[in-house]
């Protein structure tokens, strides 16, 4: 099926590693980005994610998934964590690491909702809330590498404060280099909003998304049921299924 | 392997809410029911539908969803477990089990001793034939009483519950038995063959 490689190479055993917090950024009231220095690092594609593993004093581990949102050019690993309240580890990533603390992580893990410069365009990223952050690596990358694919991002976001990396998609957009962003907000929007206000549908994806014909490689991440709904509209509008990606979370308890 | 570095302040949850013997190691527990699928979900049309089982070129047995629901139904309360670290405890199933679908196709013993799962929007997945027989596996159409939704991979899917739930494969259409031990969807992709969530075998080489 994919044209993709094993999640390490293939040589051997994913080995935990040792990661220092370089540097936060409150991108959002509720996400933070953690800039790691991982000695041993052998790199990633964009899309891929790491196991982060936590230990409390008395040797109590837990273990989570994050998306990977910097680019494979980019120095160094970028994972961003939405809080969920309720969760166990989200909570003490976004509240409690302060730069040069330390934790384990293995990866990078999947090789299969992956987008290199060399797999071409044209690129249709899908995302919802912090599922943005693996459609970040891949628009970081295609920045980075300076390939000029056409790209169109329809991103989901709360409110205009819950919208992660806003003033760098400005940017990215600003470049005029074939990319388009489309914001929507579901849960109200500031005056003068000129951006969609309701949850991604049909009509959304016919207007923001590109047409079937241009069979452009399809990523949506996000809640299950944005995912459900984008995926299955995408289908309805002749978008072949082998060139739908996605990446799913629901409230894991994360 | 020395030991992990502290995390600076991280506590975790309570202890106590975690049972003893049930969480496998790096696992957590969760009352949802996460949706995990590389791809879009597949709604077949139920008419037309069918499981099938195959060796090489011959067809060893085929059956229409109305043969499917008239074959012995067996009802298992079991643990979950994904790869992505949630675990999910007593969750209640039916369906037919692989010894039930091997003795309708009139077979004594399996044919083989690896079963290629292979299922709509072209997932796979390895399971070795004796973590499927003796009562351990089936090919599940109701979950908690009612019928599977496409989500979580209705009509049917198979659900191998000991194995990390890559294995349960959604959309179930085709058990291929196979000489060899083939590496399915995610397990050409750097997951683990075998995937024995009490041994943490989330990838190879673990």
């Amino acid at each position: 099926m994919p044209e993709t490689e094993g999640v390490a190479g293939g040589s051997g055993r994913l080995r935990w590693l040792t990661a220092e917090v370089i540097a936060l950024i409150e991108e959002t009231p509720r996400a933070k980005s953690l800039v790691l220095n991982i000695p041993g690092w052998s790199g990633h594609r964009a899309g891929q994610h790491v196991d982060v593993r936590l230990t409390a004093e008395d040797g109590y581990q837990a273990q989570r998934s994050y998306s990977i949102a910097s680019a494979p050019e980019d120095r160094h690993v970028m994972l961003t964590v939405d809080r969920i309240e309720e969760g166990e580890v989200s909570p003490y990533l976004t509240n409690d690491v302060q730069v040069g603390d330390h934790f384990e992580l293995r990866g990078p893990i999947g090789g299969y909702f992956v987008w290199t410069a060399a797999a071409g365009g044209p690129l249709l990223l899908v995302a919802g809330g912090s599922g943005i952050a693996p459609l970040m690596a891949m628009l970081r990358h295609r920045a980075l590498a300076n390939i000029d694919v056409p790209a169109v991002l329809l991103y989901s976001s709360r409110t205009y404060e819950d919208i992660i990396y806003r003033e760098e998609l400005d940017g990215l957009a600003a470049k005029a280099d074939g990319l388009r962003v489309v914001h929507t907000l579901t849960r109200g929007h500031p005056e003068g909003w000129r951006g969609e206000t309701r949850r991604i549908d049909h009509a959304m994806l016919a207007s923001a998304g590109m047409v079937a014909a241009e069979r452009p490689r399809i990523f949506i991440c996000g809640p299950t049921p944005l995912v459900e709904q984008a995926a299955r509209s995408l289908l309805e509008l002749g978008h072949q299924p082998d060139l739908i990606k996605t990446e799913r979370f629901g409230p894991t308890g994360s | 392997m020395s030991e992990p570095p502290i995390s600076r302040g991280f506590k975790g949850r309570k202890r106590q809410d975690v049972p003893s013997g049930r969480v496998p190691p790096g696992q957590h527990l969760t009352s949802d029911f996460p949706v995990l699928s590389a791809g879009p979900t597949p709604r077949p049309q139920l008419h037309s539908w069918s499981l099938a089982l195959h060796k090489g070129g011959s067809l060893l047995g085929k059956w229409s969803r109305e043969e499917f629901g008239a074959l012995a139904q067996t009802e298992v309360t079991v643990d979950i477990h994904c790869v992505t670290t949630w675990s999910k405890l007593d969750t209640h199933w039916r369906g037919v089990t692989i010894d039930a679908l091997l003795k309708a196709a009139g077979l004594d013993a399996p044919p083989t001793a690896y079963v290629m799962i292979h299922c709509d929007g072209g997932y796979a997945t390895n399971v070795p034939v004796e973590d499927l027989i003796n009562g351990k596996a089936m090919v599940a159409t109701h979950y908690e009483g009612q019928p599977l939704t496409p989500e979580h991979g209705g009509p049917a899917r198979l659900l191998v519950p000991h194995l990390y739930f890559w294995k349960s494969a959604k959309w179930v259409r085709r058990l291929r038995f196979t000489e060899a031990d083939e590496p399915g969807f995610w397990e050409s992709l750097g997951y683990h063959m075998y995937g024995d969530p009490w041994r943490e075998q989330r990838y190879a080489g673990d």
